[in-house]
This record gives C-alpha cells, sequence and structure tokens, in this order.
C-alpha cells in the first residue's frame, strides 16, 4: 500500500536556505545540501526545494543548490520557484531535481503545463497551486500569485481540474491564508480540491505541530509539507512520522 | 576497481539522479547512445522516462534495439529502472501499436482510476524467495502505467496500489525496478551496490 509523505521544505535563496514568514524578513536557517542530508536521515520521504531567490543571479545558484543537493540526496528532489519555461525545468532536471514545480507561470499559460509533462512525463509536473479565501467572503477560494500578492479570480478547485487536463502529475496545494500562521493547514481547501482530481495533493501552509499534519492525511492529502517545525528544531522528522503512524496513517518507518 | 555502468540516454528526466545513484553505489555512470558501447560494457542500465513510444523510437533511432536484444538473451548483467521495466515487454497500453523489446511476454497497462495515478510515493514491495537483488522493504515508485502479471520464469517483487502490480523482476544478472531505486534512500542503494557486485563469468545460467 502506498504510504503517506512526510516532506520537509527548503527555501532557498542565494545558495543557504531561509526562514520566514510569506519570504518577509528573512533569517538564515543553513546549508541546503547538510540540511537534506539531515532530514533523509531521518526518515523523510521527499523534499521539496523552493527557490526564492529574487533576482536572475540567483537563480542561476539554485540550478548550482540542486546539483550539490542531488549528489548527497537518495530520495526524490522536487524544485520550485521561477520555473517559467520547459527550458527551465529541463535545466533543474539536468542539476538532478525529479520533478518540478510550476506556479505564476502555469496561471499565466497553462501550455507550460503541457510541455513539461509532454517532454519530460506527467510525474515530473508538478503545480505548485497557491490558494486563498475569496475576498468578498463568498464560498470557495480563488487562485492567487506572485508570492500572495496578486488575486486572480480563478477558482481555485476548478483550476485544480484544469491543470490536471493539461498534464499536472501533482498538486503542491498551499493555503495564503495560513502559510506562516502556525494555525493548521486548511482542512476544507484541502478536501475540496483532493476530491475534485486524481492525481496527488501535497498540503502546504500553516502547519506547527505533528496533529496538523495527521488532520490533513485525514482531510485527504496524500503528502504533507511543512519547513519552519523541521527547522525550527522543534520535530524531528522521525519524531512526525511516528506520531503520523499511531495517529493511523499510512507511514514508511 | 571502480565499476564503469554505461546509462543508456533514453531520454531527460531523472538521468542526473539516476547517475549520482551509481556514483554513490561506488560505480562510475558514463552516459551513452552508442551501441559499441553497450555491446562491450559490463554493467549496462536501461532508465526511462516519458512515454514507451517517445522511448522506443529514441533507441531505435540510435541503432540500440539490437545489442540491447542480445544483452539480455545472453544473460549479461543489464537493469532496467521504471518505464525501463516496461520496456523490456511487447507493447504497452500507454502507446498502442508501438513494440516494446519483446524480450518478456505481455504488457503494461495503465493503473486503475480508483487510486491516485501517477502512483507517486513510497511502497512497501513483499517479494519470493530465493531472489538474489531483490529484498523486501519500502521504494519510491513514479508511475501511471504498470505490469500486473509476474512473468514466468523471472523472481518478482510486488506490490498494491489498486491492484497487485509488479515492482521489481530478476533473472539470472538481469534486473528490472519498477520503483526508482536510486531515489530509494538505504534500500535503493543496498540494491544497486548487490547489482553492481554481479560478474560477466556468471552470465551463464
Amino acid at each position: 500500500m502506498l504510504t503517506n509523505r512526510v516532506i520537509p521544505c527548503l527555501d532557498c535563496r542565494d545558495g543557504r536556505v531561509v526562514k520566514g514568514v510569506r519570504f518577509q524578513g528573512l533569517r538564515d536557517a543553513g546549508d541546503p545540501v547538510e540540511l537534506a542530508a539531515a532530514y533523509e536521515a531521518q526518515g523523510a520521504d521527499e523534499l521539496v526545494l523552493l527557490d526564492v531567490s529574487a533576482t536572475p543571479e540567483g537563480r542561476g545558484t539554485a540550478v548550482e543548490t540542486v546539483r550539490r543537493v542531488r549528489e548527497k540526496l537518495s530520495i526524490p528532489l522536487t524544485v520550485g520557484g521561477g520555473v517559467r519555461t520547459a527550458e527551465n525545468a529541463r535545466a533543474l532536471l539536468e542539476a538532478g531535481a525529479d520533478k518540478v514545480g510550476v506556479n505564476t507561470a502555469a496561471v499565466e499559460n497553462p501550455e507550460v503545463i503541457r510541455e513539461i509533462a509532454t517532454n519530460f512525463g506527467s510525474q515530473c509536473a508538478v503545480v505548485a497551486l497557491d490558494a486563498a479565501r475569496k475576498e468578498d467572503g463568498s464560498p470557495g477560494w480563488e487562485v492567487v500569485t506572485h508570492s500572495g500578492t496578486r488575486r486572480t479570480g480563478k477558482d481555485a478547485v476548478e483550476w485544480a481540474r484544469v491543470v490536471v487536463e493539461y498534464g499536472a502529475g501533482e498538486i503542491l496545494l498551499t493555503s495564503w491564508d495560513r502559510d506562516g500562521t502556525r494555525s493548521g493547514y486548511d482542512l476544507e481547501l484541502l478536501r475540496a480540491v483532493s476530491e475534485a482530481v486524481n492525481v496527488p495533493v501535497i498540503a502546504s501552509g500553516g502547519a506547527a505541530n505533528p496533529q496538523h499534519l495527521l488532520e490533513a492525511l485525514k482531510a485527504g492529502a496524500d503528502a504533507v509539507l511543512a519547513a519552519s517545525i523541521f527547522h525550527d528544531a522543534e520535530y524531528t522528522v522521525g519524531d512526525i512520522k511516528k506520531f503520523l503512524a499511531e495517529g493511523g496513517a499510512s507511514i514508511r518507518l | 576497481m571502480t565499476p564503469r555502468v554505461y546509462v543508456v540516454r533514453t531520454g531527460l528526466a531523472n538521468l542526473a539522479s539516476v547517475l549520482a545513484g551509481f556514483r554513490r553505489a561506488g560505480a562510475e555512470p558514463i552516459v551513452t547512445q552508442s551501441p559499441e558501447d553497450i555491446a562491450g560494457a559490463t554493467h549496462v542500465v536501461l532508465p526511462g522516462v516519458g512515454a514507451f513510444g517517445a522511448a522506443m523510437e529514441n533507441l531505435e533511432r540510435h541503432g540500440l534495439l539490437p545489442v540491447l536484444r542480445e544483452r539480455l538473451e545472453l544473460n549479461r548483467p543489464t537493469m532496467a529502472v521504471c518505464l525501463g521495466l516496461q520496456l523490456l515487454f511487447e507493447t504497452s497500453a500507454e502507446t498502442p501499436g508501438v513494440r516494446g523489446l519483446g524480450f518478456v511476454p505481455g504488457g503494461a497497462r495503465q493503473l486503475p482510476s480508483s487510486v491516485r495515478v501517477p502512483q507517486l510515493g513510497w511502497n512497501q514491495i513483499g517479494t519470493e524467495s530465493g531472489c538474489r537483488f531483490l529484498r523486501g522493504g519500502y521504494a519510491y515508485f513514479a508511475n501511471s502505467f504498470c505490469i500486473d502479471t509476474p512473468p514466468p520464469g523471472w523472481k518478482c517483487g510486488t506490490v498494491e496500489h489498486g491492484i497487485r502490480l509488479v515492482a521489481c523482476m530478476e533473472r539470472g544478472n538481469l534486473l528490472a525496478c519498477q520503483f526508482h531505486p536510486e531515489l530509494s534512500g538505504t534500500y535503493g542503494l543496498e540494491l544497486l551496490k548487490r547489482w553492481l557486485e554481479t560478474k560477466e563469468e556468471n552470465s551463464q545460467c
């Protein structure tokens, strides 16, 4: 039986892992290669490396960071942040990513999903779907882009179906209302998206403790992603996986 | 001596991970599309990415089908990964009408829609007794198509994902994995090492 995945996320800028709420007030959190190796040793099922560089020079270092992490890492690596074209995806795959995440570019031009899926396979085409509750108070969520600063008016659940039609093989679903708040994942959003599509859904945004991760898996997520709870060493990946298994989730121990 | 492993370029995605995996296992991996390399190598890896039809077309265009078939027939150390496993068979529902290497009878089918597709993540493998390379344990899968019937004459490991499917199979010096050993942590690394220890002179069996 396929197990649920626990995925630490490394936000990287200029070759270093950083942390901060919604990418504001970034603080250094360590060397990506060392952290990646430590998380693998703790039992991480996969890693996500998110490039939060603000400049093209920073993007260049992201490819180099992927190369360095790959040499050491024996588990899957998804890389996202700033991927705009199939060529960007190719550079990351050649450096050692197993999957690439597209976000803003997919919203502006969903054909990029099809290009990545056709050239490299759906299993490596991840769409990072950032969603926020609708501002006018009506039910549902809309897609947001540019680190949550732009609202698109697109219905997030409908958009999830669309990206799968374009060839997305996985959805990394971030609640922009919850990200950085430590108040738990948006379970309603998770339920709605995981019921709408047949591809795996990764929950992201808002996790502060193991209970939050368990709730997300029970709401239908196939995998749970978190950053600060691991970087702050509040819990090891192993502690969390043990908790999830005891709570009835299907976990690789 | 560091064993040299020739890795056939069947496409692009994930090749870097395969190479890094073999380096961690103590080998020197070399990417190739040359029939001479494949004919001369002690160890050959057939990774697979993308679609069945595109991969077969790529192998054919580079004239690699005869040398690959010959290696398999002669039981020379050859390893197939992910789509590579499916290429050993005759057909795939992914690309109807295109023939695979046809070394193993049967074909690949789509995973059922009752479960998440693609299968992305770690699944627990159970193996037959008496395997030379294969062991039970957790391995990382990334596939939408699969082989649902263990082929006769091969020792197999299987997993459950909506249906029971072939996770890995071995026969003599041949090893094929639907999962990604290069992404399967220590479990995968140990498997690569066991296969790398295979000697050409044990080929006849």
